[in-house]
């Protein structure tokens, strides 16, 4: 019992002496437009505070489709989709990722796709804090 | 006491040329936001200068010496009575021997002013054809000479009275210029695209025809209203009085079947692009609704609602038919002005022929005279620009766009900083 303990507590030291120095990563979604508001509240309701979204366009193995344009016909390979990036700390990177997968999901092709990359650093310009405590 | 039903006739007279003046300024404004919408966001500050600089010009240039050229106005307007030197005796003299059947007297100054406007109407037809890789200055020297010559002489052969060379006095019937204005801007239009060349990557390896969407189809659809409302007056206008209730009768007969033709244009403009391409084309239906426009102007007066409906659809299925056919003959019109102005323009003046009571051969003729010498005269000005500066910018000024080589001006700048 008190070894459980001990290493329990182990545990959680370590836990708290890396705070401040936790691994970062940079969640990257690319989802559907319409899936942008579903995102960015089950983001929030994770704890993540920011978000970055641009408008985007790109395929996948979604086909495009064509268009006309006074008679002469076109080809749209590129779907608008929009992508969401938040930069999280290592120890919710992996809830993160499953809540965006979860609601961004529609089972149709060209829901999207997420990648998530290391971040080296991260700086609060107003504060000057570093690490993820600036996430 | 007559006298003074005299003096209001000639109010009445001048203010609604003026009234119908200002309205066909404002189609100036539709030509913009149309030709605005239909080209790249990568070319729209330079067509938004185009169209309002040439606006201006023509304004000048007909007032230096186009007016004196089309109606004897006199080189800087010195013709043109102002109140400081009114004889108003002659005035009411004249208004009494006209009667309010006859002939409008105004003052020359609102006729004028209503006459420039037309000017700068035929004119802006140029500026959509040769959208996107037109040099702009290039674009402005040729608006001078159409502005102040080509486009005077012509008229004055037409609505001037005056005896064509070879061809004497014409017999030809164009109520406010199906011909005069449109197919002549039209002419000219074709005459610059033939010597400019088609837009980069327009027509592919095997000739086919490439999309090249416009930017901004709120602004080509807000245009076209405002063209349609503007017709009110450039038709409207053309009765040249108010004052009398056959006249009256007239002008409303007039904006009721300019009315009716854009209706009829839009509708079987939309219904054969729906047909031929599967789905309803916007651009397509706003070339049909100012097809009709077209259509309709060279005998808006004597015809019924429905007739006038019937024309503007015939317009309006012309149109479409002209445009994939110049696509086809490798003729790249942006907005479709050659088409809207030119195939629709001669189809309006043979319409009063067919439905008015105007001559084949005094039709034939006056189109023939007014197309040869319009496209002729501007092939000339075309290539002697072209030999002086060149009147098409470089293909990498192409492929930038033209807002940054004539203009250095983005229309929609994202990421400006300052330079300090």
């Amino acid at each position: 019992m008190l070894h459980v303990t001990i290493l329990c507590m182990s545990a959680r030291n370590s836990f708290i002496e890396h705070r401040g120095h936790l691994p970062m990563k940079l969640i990257t979604a690319i989802v559907k437009p319409f899936k942008l508001d579903d995102v960015r509240q089950a983001l929030s309701d994770i704890g993540v505070q920011g978000v970055t979204v641009t408008e985007v366009k790109g395929f996948g193995r979604q086909k495009g489709h064509t268009e006309l344009y006074r008679g002469a016909e076109y080809v749209v390979d590129f779907l608008p989709k929009v992508k969401v990036e938040a930069g999280v700390a290592d120890d919710i990177a992996d809830s993160a990722i499953e809540a965006i997968a979860k609601v961004a999901n529609t089972g149709k092709i060209g829901d999207g796709k997420i990648f998530v990359t290391n971040i080296e650093q991260t700086v609060r310009i107003r504060t000057g804090e570093t690490g993820d405590e600036a996430l | 006491m007559e006298n003074q039903i005299f003096e209001l006739q000639y109010a009445l007279d001048t203010f609604y040329f003026l009234i119908c003046g200002a309205l066909v300024m404002w189609m100036a404004a539709g030509f913009a936001m149309l030709e605005a919408g239909l080209v790249r966001s990568k070319n729209t500050t330079e067509i938004l200068t185009k169209n309002i600089s040439l606006f201006a010009i023509a304004s000048t240039m007909y007032m230096v010496c186009g007016y004196q050229f089309m109606y004897d106005g006199g080189f800087f307007l010195s013709g043109v009575d102002t109140t400081g030197s009114l004889d108003k005796a002659a005035v009411l003299a004249a208004s009494a021997e006209n009667g309010f059947d006859g002939d409008s007297v105004y003052s020359g100054a609102s006729d004028f002013f209503f006459q420039v406007v037309f000017v700068a109407t035929a004119m802006s037809i140029v500026s959509g054809a040769v959208a996107e890789r037109m040099k702009l200055w290039a674009f402005l020297l040729f608006a001078v000479v159409m502005t102040g010559f080509i486009y005077p002489i012509e008229g004055g052969w037409t609505w001037g009275g005056k005896d064509v060379p070879f061809l004497g006095a014409l017999d030809y019937s164009d109520y406010a210029g199906s011909g005069i204005v449109h197919m002549a801007g039209a002419a000219a239009a074709l005459a610059g695209v033939l010597v400019l060349g088609a837009r980069k990557g327009k027509y592919g390896k095997d000739g086919s025809a490439q999309a090249i969407p416009g930017a901004n189809l709120p602004l080509a659809t807000l245009g076209t209203f405002i063209l349609w409302m503007g017709w009110f007056g450039f038709n409207g206008g053309s009765t040249l009085k108010l004052g009398g209730i056959e006249v009256a009768n007239e002008v409303a007969n007039v904006f009721m079947n300019t009315n009716a033709a854009a209706s009829g244009g839009l509708i079987a403009a939309l219904i054969l692009a729906r047909l031929m391409f599967g789905k309803a084309d916007l651009t397509m239906a706003l070339n049909g609704a100012l097809a009709g426009l077209v259509a309709i102007t060279a005998d808006p007066a004597s015809q019924s609602a429905l007739m006038s409906t019937i024309i503007g659809a015939i317009g309006g299925v012309l149109v479409v038919l002209s445009i994939v056919l110049l696509d086809k003959i490798k003729i790249d019109d942006p907005v479709g002005a050659i088409s809207v102005h030119g195939t629709v323009g001669i189809w309006g003046v043979l319409a009063v022929a067919i439905f008015g009571d105007a001559s084949f051969g005094g039709q034939i003729v006056g189109l023939l005279a007014i197309f040869v010498w319009v496209f002729v005269t501007s092939l000339i000005v075309w290539l002697a620009i072209k030999a002086i500066m060149g009147i098409r910018v470089s293909e990498q000024e192409e492929y930038d766009g033209v807002d940054l080589s004539e203009c250095g001006m983005e229309a929609y700048p994202e990421f400006a900083s300052s330079k300090g």
